[in-house]
């Protein structure tokens, strides 16, 4: 009977067996809490900092997009030298890893956006330059932070992938008169992004919560907003909590989004 | 200016880095100093409620179980940054109220205090699914037989359960006080006096933006270099008489 009603209405009775009575009350305070919040405290801000909280939203997005992209197809190589490359090639690998992984995210924001921004300057042929109107924003130096720490951290998880992908798979193509970047392609990449994609969902939220550090070199990301509304009108907590409240549901697609990508490779490895 | 440039070009980077005033490196050290002490800190207490928060979620009733699974799931969603600010208006705040309340004056929490219980409560998060994972990791046979034995669930923990998930947590502990040495860096931005502050402070004054950054990342590089070496060290005493791990390093 109860099978059969599984069968039937899998999500209700999931939900059921997750709704049980504790869980109810303590949904019900959550919510007073809620209205709570709603009623005692100052939400009056928000009309007029909408606009701007929904352009640093797209920010803070846009720019965990781009610097994901770039540190993951920038990781491949460094994995691949680090697993397979020749020792000039895995030596620098493993140091830029190590210095990345050792070192603070904020501590290289700083280093490249005070450091190479008050070096630029000082030759005439980068600011007269095309490069120079990007090269004076704050965003380009932001991107290239994250990016190489995505690359360093997710340059060690490639090592691991492609190292753990199983030889006979590989001599199984060279034997089949496969072709070296054909291997790659074909066999030996697919296999290691597979095996590297559980913790890319990880790595994804940690580069998320990494995000807001752009703000400290002037970045107006999503955090900022915060921040301005603290410095414009004295309200502390309210922004705080929202802001909290947006990485939560930004962390929750995340999750969700790699858990339907996973779903659809399939499960087992050889 | 002419003379101010010319003390630029001669100052060098031992003149910069030298230890005592005129140079800035006492002040990096002084930051690092700063920076160990709530990294230890932090991770100290960080062990606690990981203990505590696995305990929690293994054996706790419904209520505590679901209690630990929105702490651990919201601190690990959120930033550290906002949870730092967050916590740090609204953890001296509630102290002052309660203070004001019970009829005291209220008290200026020093920055060293505040930055080792944020960032203490956000470690909490981490090592309670570390600690969890590796208490689970043990021959259930070990927890029953010292039952069986008739040991108090204080001398199960200390006897037993903590000596044997060790091994297991070693590696996920690890890196959780890696992040907390690095995480110190963040209380820069509330305006506390670790490295990363005092690198900025000197890096300001000065101009010599590239010296005092990269100065400041050997500082932090080495602090992980021997972290490494005594982490190694007590994974091998932790680990002694297991089968050892390749490739671990």
């Amino acid at each position: 009977m109860a099978r059969a009603a599984n069968v039937d209405t899998p999500t209700a009775s999931r939900l059921r067996l997750w709704l049980r009575p504790h869980r109810v009350v303590m949904i019900a305070i959550a919510l007073g809490l809620v209205a709570l919040a709603a009623a005692t405290m100052r939400w009056d801000w928000i009309e007029r900092y909408w606009p701007l909280a929904l352009q640093g939203l797209w920010r803070t997005i846009w720019i965990l997009a781009v610097t994901c992209t770039l540190g993951f197809l920038l990781a491949i190589p460094l994995g691949l030298a680090q697993a397979a490359g020749p020792r000039w090639l895995a030596v620098p690998a493993r140091a830029f890893c190590t210095v990345i992984r050792g070192t603070p995210l904020l501590l290289q924001l700083w280093l490249l956006y005070f450091g190479l921004g008050s070096l630029f300057p000082q030759f005439p042929w980068i600011r007269e330059s095309e490069l120079w109107p990007y090269l004076r924003q704050a965003w380009p130096y932001a991107v290239l932070g994250l990016t190489l720490s995505f690359a360093g951290y997710e340059g060690e998880v490639m090592r691991g992938a492609f190292a753990g992908v199983p030889r006979g798979q590989l001599e199984a193509a060279r034997a089949f008169g496969m072709r070296r970047t054909t291997i790659f392609r074909r066999i030996w990449l697919p296999q290691a992004i597979q095996r590297a994609l559980p913790t890319l969902a990880g790595e994804t939220v940690l580069q998320l919560k990494a995000t807001p550090l752009v703000a400290t070199i002037t970045v107006i990301d999503i955090y900022a907003v915060a921040g301005r509304v603290r410095q414009d009108t004295f309200i502390v907590y309210e922004p705080l909590l929202l802001l909290a409240l947006v990485y939560l549901m930004i962390t929750g697609i995340i999750v969700y989004a790699f858990r339907r990508l996973e779903k659809r490779l399939p499960a087992r490895l050889g | 200016m002419e003379t101010l440039l010319s003390a630029f070009a001669q100052a060098s980077l031992f003149d910069l880095l030298a230890p005592s005033p005129p140079g800035w490196g006492g002040n990096l050290l002084r930051g690092l100093a700063n920076s160990v002490q709530i990294a230890l800190g932090a991770f100290g207490i960080g062990l606690l409620i990981g203990t505590a928060g696995a305990y929690g979620k293994l054996y706790g009733g419904p209520v505590v179980r679901d209690l630990m699974e929105v702490y651990t799931t919201v601190v690990r969603a959120v930033p550290e940054l906002v949870l730092i600010l967050l916590l740090y208006y609204a953890g001296t705040d509630l102290i002052n109220r309660l203070l004001a309340a019970m009829g005291y004056a209220p008290v200026d929490i020093s920055g060293l205090v505040a930055g080792i219980a944020v960032l203490g409560f956000v470690q909490g998060a981490y090592a309670t699914e570390v600690i969890r994972g590796a208490i689970l990791s043990i021959p259930q046979g070990q927890i029953e037989a010292a039952c069986a034995y008739g040991m108090s669930p204080l001398k199960l923990l200390r006897r037993i359960t903590l000596p044997a998930m060790l091994p297991f947590a070693i590696p996920g502990l690890a890196n959780l006080w890696l992040i907390a040495t690095k995480d110190t860096a963040l209380l820069a931005v509330v305006g506390f006096n670790e490295l990363t502050l005092a690198t900025r402070q000197a890096a300001g004054t000065t101009k010599a933006y590239f010296t005092f950054f990269i100065a400041a990342g050997a500082l932090y590089l080495l602090l992980t270099l021997f972290s490494n070496v005594i982490i190694g060290w007590i994974e091998k005493r932790a680990r002694r008489g297991m089968p050892s791990v390749g490739g671990a390093n």
